[in-house]
């Protein structure tokens, strides 16, 4: 029961810190919309794949890529807890690693479902202006792409934090962070597709866990999957949970 | 309440604390003294289970920190030397977190947190961010969080560091209060050794991580066993000086001597004589200043302020 509070403590406060810098919100949903609007607009006037639009295309793309780059860079939060001593506030608290790190993948998680939920919007913007067509958004595929969204944050977050708890700076933190989600996002399949990859892109695009990420939200929003909705949810899933695990793990390790 | 047995650490080549052994009973409060890098802080963040020993054991509460640092962390407060709490939360919000982690249920962590607020003369500010308070509040604030879940033993780091004369007086006038009021046992450093005099039942003066000096304020005073004459002279005669009976010990830093003496009011007029051409002459009874100067023959607050650069290398080191 405490362990579920102590849950609750760091998602609480983290939830509170998201509410205050608003520029947070506004800064990260800012470069996928560029993406979107710009680079698809400008490639989508001569390219369109799969049936649809290049724009409509990359629109699942676009929701994945926000995910990894907001959920990834939330790990340094951690990093200005420890510079800022809040940290040691919490490693003498009465909960557990795990409970802790479990509190901030949910807090992670939560500012960047927000940032989708608002991406979901724009989108609907676009589609009530045409330029996206082929996009179904309704309940149904909406609640479902949150869900997998959730599973890759969950993913991500805990690559965050991981990073996160062995680095001592900010600058640390940023260098290696950006050195993981690049290849990460562009691996992913998130602006092309996956159907005709050349012989050296396909085992690194299949290793890719957030491949599979894109594949079930293209699935759902487009219909235009290249696995099995299945298989993408349980790689996702087994690897978030892996994730999880060795998160907990660091966090057992990580010093203050 | 707190059992230290050879209670060491080792930080590579450092030896931060050194085969510590030392028992604090219940409801005292407790200082530890000590110059910068003697192993104080490193001392309190084994304790509060933060840092594991090289070798030794202690036990807080009657538990061990090294096996059950959960069941540990539940019986203590702490108040860090730097400030630990959110800038960008509210004063509530803060006490409102702690409440939380500690597992406490709405009802409770509400009563608690209007407590320990007016404890702290805080009520009125606690919808403010943290950010917009000064030091001294942002102090009260911490210390408020560190008593809101009635812990057993309090663990006070620098607690005063950095304040104005007058909140410095307010902070240990209220750990004074609570220590007496809810019989905890707090445990203190800070280099304030007058405050230190004032308020603890016994103090523990470390040097080079070992324990040099253990006793009440009072006791370790005497052991000086004379009042302390600080003289400035050019080219003092020390010879002179040694030879008279009264005179006890001397330390000579440059111009200033610094004598003990047995009969200050009677024997001054012939110290005066022996020395030299004296600048000015000072004449007081012994202070823990002195019984610290005695043991580790330099003053607490000769080099860079307390988590100054030596202290700060080794908690830079326990860090990777």
């Amino acid at each position: 029961m405490s362990e579920l509070m102590g849950i609750y403590a760091i998602w609480y406060r983290e939830f509170k810190v998201f509410l205050r810098e608003r520029s947070r919100v506004i800064g990260s949903i800012v470069t996928p919309i560029m993406w979107l609007v710009v680079f698809g607009g400008g490639l989508g006037s001569s390219v369109s794949i799969s049936g649809v639009g290049y724009q409509t295309f990359i629109f699942p793309g676009i929701l994945i890529m926000s995910v990894i780059f907001s959920s990834i860079f939330f790990g340094v939060y951690i990093v200005w807890d420890r510079k800022i001593d809040f940290l040691k506030e919490v490693l003498v608290a009465p909960i557990t690693r795990t409970s802790m790190f479990i509190g901030k993948v949910l807090g992670g998680a939560t500012d960047s479902l927000i940032q989708s939920v608002l991406l979901l919007g724009v989108g609907v913007l676009l589609i009530g202006t045409g330029t996206i067509a082929g996009v179904t958004l309704n309940a149904f595929t909406v609640l479902a792409t949150l869900g997998i969204l959730f599973i890759a944050t969950v993913g991500a977050v805990s690559i965050g934090l991981i990073i996160g708890s062995v680095m001592e700076s900010p600058q640390g933190f940023q260098l290696v962070g950006s050195f993981l989600i690049f290849p990460l996002f562009f691996l992913s399949g998130a602006l092309f597709p996956i159907d005709n990859l050349p012989a050296w892109l396909a085992p690194l695009n299949a290793m890719d866990p957030f491949t599979y990420s894109v594949d079930a939200v293209r699935g759902v929003l487009i219909g235009a999957n290249h696995f099995s909705l299945f298989l993408d949810l349980t790689i996702s899933s087994v690897f978030s949970i892996a994730m999880i695990f060795i998160g907990s793990y660091a966090f057992k390790k990580m010093k203050i | 309440m707190i059992e230290m047995k050879n209670l060491t650490k080792r930080y590579k080549k450092i030896v931060a604390v050194d085969n510590i052994s030392l028992d604090i009973k219940e409801g005292e409060i407790f200082g530890l003294l000590g110059p910068n890098g003697a192993g104080k802080t490193t001392t309190l963040l084994m304790l509060t289970t933060l840092v594991k020993p090289t070798s030794g054991q202690a036990t807080v509460c009657g538990i061990s920190v090294t096996k059950k640092p959960d069941a540990v962390r539940r019986c203590i407060g702490i108040v860090f030397q730097d400030p630990s709490s959110d800038d960008i939360l509210t004063g509530y919000e803060n006490l409102k977190l702690h409440g939380l982690l500690y597992g406490m249920p709405a009802k409770l962590r509400e009563e608690r947190i209007k407590d320990v607020l007016a404890l702290v003369e805080m009520t009125k500010r606690k919808d403010d961010l943290v950010k917009k308070y000064s030091g001294g509040m942002r102090r009260r604030l911490e210390l408020a969080r560190g008593l809101m879940h009635h812990p057993k033993v309090l663990f006070l780091d620098e607690p005063t560091l950095g304040l104005d004369p007058q909140s410095r007086e307010h902070t240990w006038k209220y750990i004074g209060k609570l220590a007496r009021e809810k019989n905890i046992t707090v445990i203190i450093t800070t280099h304030y050794m007058e405050e230190a005099d004032k308020l603890c039942d016994r103090v523990a003066i470390i040097d080079a991580g070992k324990i040099v000096a253990l006793g009440t304020p009072a006791e370790l005073k005497k052991i000086i066993g004379g009042d302390v004459v600080t003289l400035k002279v050019k080219n003092p005669n020390l010879s002179r000086v040694r030879k008279l009976k009264y005179v006890k010990k001397v330390v000579r830093k440059g111009d200033v001597l610094s004598l003990t003496v047995a009969d200050a009011s009677g024997s001054l007029p012939s110290i005066l004589k022996a020395v030299g051409k004296v600048e000015y002459v000072e004449v007081h009874s012994p202070t823990l200043e002195d019984v610290f100067i005695h043991y580790t023959g330099k003053g607490i607050r000769e080099d860079s302020p307390e988590g100054g650069f030596f202290e700060r290398m080794i908690h830079q080191r326990a860090k990777r």
